[in-house]
């Protein structure tokens, strides 16, 4: 009965163990085999199916920070896209430090796009970005902020459901507008990208990829961890309570706003540290990153995998940007129809996601190894 | 040393009222609950019960008037979860309880307790905590039940879970909108008993419509009209009340 949620708790029901053991596997196995054994074995890993998962791994982990929100306290974001982003940013600005004079302008300090437009000096925003920790603290910071100061006066003021996800759709638009803008000061339109190095290795460089993998799959295991730990936790109860039944949870004697702003800013930070790890994989950031559709894309990958079960969430990113690889190379124009077709086909037939549902095929043996609460998978669509 | 507090009273509304477009829901009204007192409200529909109990707990702030909780304190300038925490509990007319969670879960978030974010991202369940879950559940009838999600207990039951979570809330005032909505008669009689064994330690108001049930609770009664107070007395009293028979019988 215990809830002190050290490891083992965490690790207790199977699917969360599987899940963090098949992630701790990969962030070694999967480098070996890019590296150590040699292309012309079956068990290589090609570089770019190790960039292409890693790029997916980031993308869970912004589906498990997403579900965290909507999943255990029914916030349906609609922005969180623009956390992610702003961590790319953050990490794509230590990249730009990084290039030096090796710009095609060969400046010492000022990056290309600003010796471009005539700047004389760095701005102020660009300060301290050479250094790797103040920027890996800043694309925590960043997002985390901007959820603190979103969520104070959106849940202070009791804006809820629909409400809500309009306001935070219209803070990712209006991020986007910003960043397209030259004079906004990163990059404009072309945004972040022709980078070099990070910590010194080469960007570009197989052993670099497969690190940055490995890094994703650990950074996707960890994230998950902590969202366990809060979900398993009283707070996490809590949260449900909110979701679930937001005034009597007041008349309880809850401060509401306060635990729907600590979740936020946590999923934001988890969200901007996808980003981060995102933006050296994929080699550029600009501010089509902001773009609702996006946000709205990871919405669906957490639906497909089940809302409120953390590892469907996870596992529905994976999955759905899979079938957008496959998709866009064999039938590019229909992609965005079957996406639509898919968040469809979900709701209606699938309402609680993959990994819900089954789930709720074995609802005795579940209850029996698992506390409900835990996994907080949902009866109906919160909206 | 002197006593500072307004009134000796639990609860004293004092001149309320509040008007929803225009429509004056609660007009002027005053009333007073002494310190472990149960009181029974009744009133046709649209006396202004519910918003009563609105405004007690902070879901609805008056347009004017003063509510004074243990003579100190001014519920109008707190919101729900303030005055949870003083000690105001409520239970809706519609059971409501947190579906997804179990019966346990249910008790254990009403537990008085630490109501912060940091305190409950660190909550261990103590020993002392789980012995009064135990206590809480046996009185309601759940403990069989307690590891089944709430969702799926009948209504009766979620109408017994609530009062139990109310009683892990353990307030100096408990709120009651109309508990036995819905119950059987051998329930509702069980209910009136539970009750009065919960007014032994806490005081009670109780909104109801089943005359039945409030002359088992043999407690004063308090009529609403129109928002404001019409009678009050015993139910024999009140019944006997001519402008409380028009009230009622008359439309």
């Amino acid at each position: 009965m215990s809830r002190r949620p050290s490891i083992l708790t965490l690790l207790g029901d199977r699917g969360g163990a599987v899940f963090v053991g098949v992630l701790l596997a990969a962030a070694v196995v999967v480098p070996v085999l890019n590296l150590a054994v040699p292309p012309s074995s079956p068990f290589h890993v090609p570089t770019h199916t190790v960039v292409l998962v890693g790029k997916w791994l980031t993308y869970a982990l912004l589906a498990v920070a997403l579900d965290l929100v909507w999943g255990y306290c029914g916030i349906l974001s609609l922005g969180h896209g623009a956390f992610f982003a702003l961590g790319g940013y953050a990490m794509g600005m230590y990249l730009m430090r990084q290039i030096g004079p090796r710009g095609v302008y060969a400046h010492p300090v000022l990056p290309d796009f600003m010796v471009f437009l005539n700047w004389r000096e760095l701005p102020v925003a660009w300060w301290g970005f050479q250094h790797f920790p103040y920027a890996m603290l800043m694309a925590l910071a960043v997002p985390g902020l901007l959820a603190f100061c979103l969520g104070w006066f959106a849940f202070r003021s009791r804006v809820t459901g629909v409400y809500l996800s309009i306001i935070t759709q219209a803070m990712t638009y209006a991020l986007m507008l910003g960043f397209f803008r030259n004079n906004f000061g990163f990059g404009g339109n072309n945004g972040l990208t022709d980078f070099k190095d990070i910590l010194g290795f080469s960007i570009q460089a197989p052993g670099t990829r497969a690190a940055l993998f490995a890094v994703s799959a650990l950074a996707l295991a960890s994230g998950f961890l902590i969202a366990r730990a809060i979900v398993t936790s009283k707070l996490g109860k809590v949260l449900v309570a909110i979701r679930d039944a937001e005034s009597r949870t007041r008349f309880l004697g809850y401060k509401v706003e306060h635990y729907k702003l600590f979740v936020f800013v946590v999923s934001a930070m988890m969200a901007g540290l996808a980003g981060a790890l995102y933006v050296p994989q994929v080699g550029i950031i600009n501010p089509s990153e902001f773009a609702p559709a996006n946000s709205i894309e990871a919405v669906i990958w957490v639906a497909v995998g089940g809302r409120g079960t953390l590892t469907g969430a996870a596992l529905g990113a994976i999955l759905v940007n899979a079938a957008k690889s496959w998709f866009t190379g064999v039938l590019p124009e229909l992609w965005l129809f079957a996406l639509g077709a898919l968040f469809v086909l979900t709701t209606l037939f699938l309402p609680k996601g993959l990994v819900g549902t089954l789930l709720g095929f074995w609802p005795r043996r579940w209850a029996r190894s698992h506390k409900p609460g835990l996994s907080a998978s949902v009866a109906q669509p919160a909206e | 040393m002197q006593d500072l507090r307004i009134t000796p009273a639990l609860l004293y509304l004092d001149g309320v009222s509040v008007a929803f477009d225009g429509f004056k829901a609660i007009n002027n009204l005053s009333l007073t609950l002494d310190p472990g007192e149960m009181r029974a409200i009744i009133g046709p529909n649209g006396a202004g019960k519910t918003t009563m109990m609105d405004i007690i707990t902070g879901k609805t702030r008056p347009d004017e008037g003063r509510v004074i909780f243990q003579g100190a304190h001014d519920l109008t300038t707190l919101d729900e979860a303030d005055i949870a925490t003083l000690g105001i509990g409520r239970k809706f007319q519609k059971p409501t309880v947190f579906e997804s969670h179990t019966v346990e879960d249910n008790v254990l978030l009403a537990l008085k307790g630490a109501r912060g974010v940091v305190a409950n991202l660190f909550h261990t369940l103590s020993g002392a905590e789980r012995d009064r879950l135990d206590e809480i559940l046996a009185l309601v009838k759940l403990i069989e039940r307690r590891y089944e999600l709430a969702a799926h207990l009948s209504h009766g039951q979620k109408q017994w879970l609530e009062i139990g979570m109310l009683l892990a809330q353990d307030p100096a005032l408990l709120l009651v909108d109309e508990p036995v909505a819905g119950m059987t008669d051998a329930e509702t009689a069980e209910t009136a008993e539970l009750l009065r064994r919960i007014n032994a330690t806490h005081s009670v108001i109780v909104v109801e419509h089943d005359m039945a049930f409030v002359r088992d609770l043999g407690v004063k009664v308090t009529v609403l009209h129109e928002g404001s107070v019409l009678a009050e007395g015993s139910l024999d009293q009140v019944s006997a009340n001519e402008r409380v028979v028009e009230v009622y019988l008359g439309r």
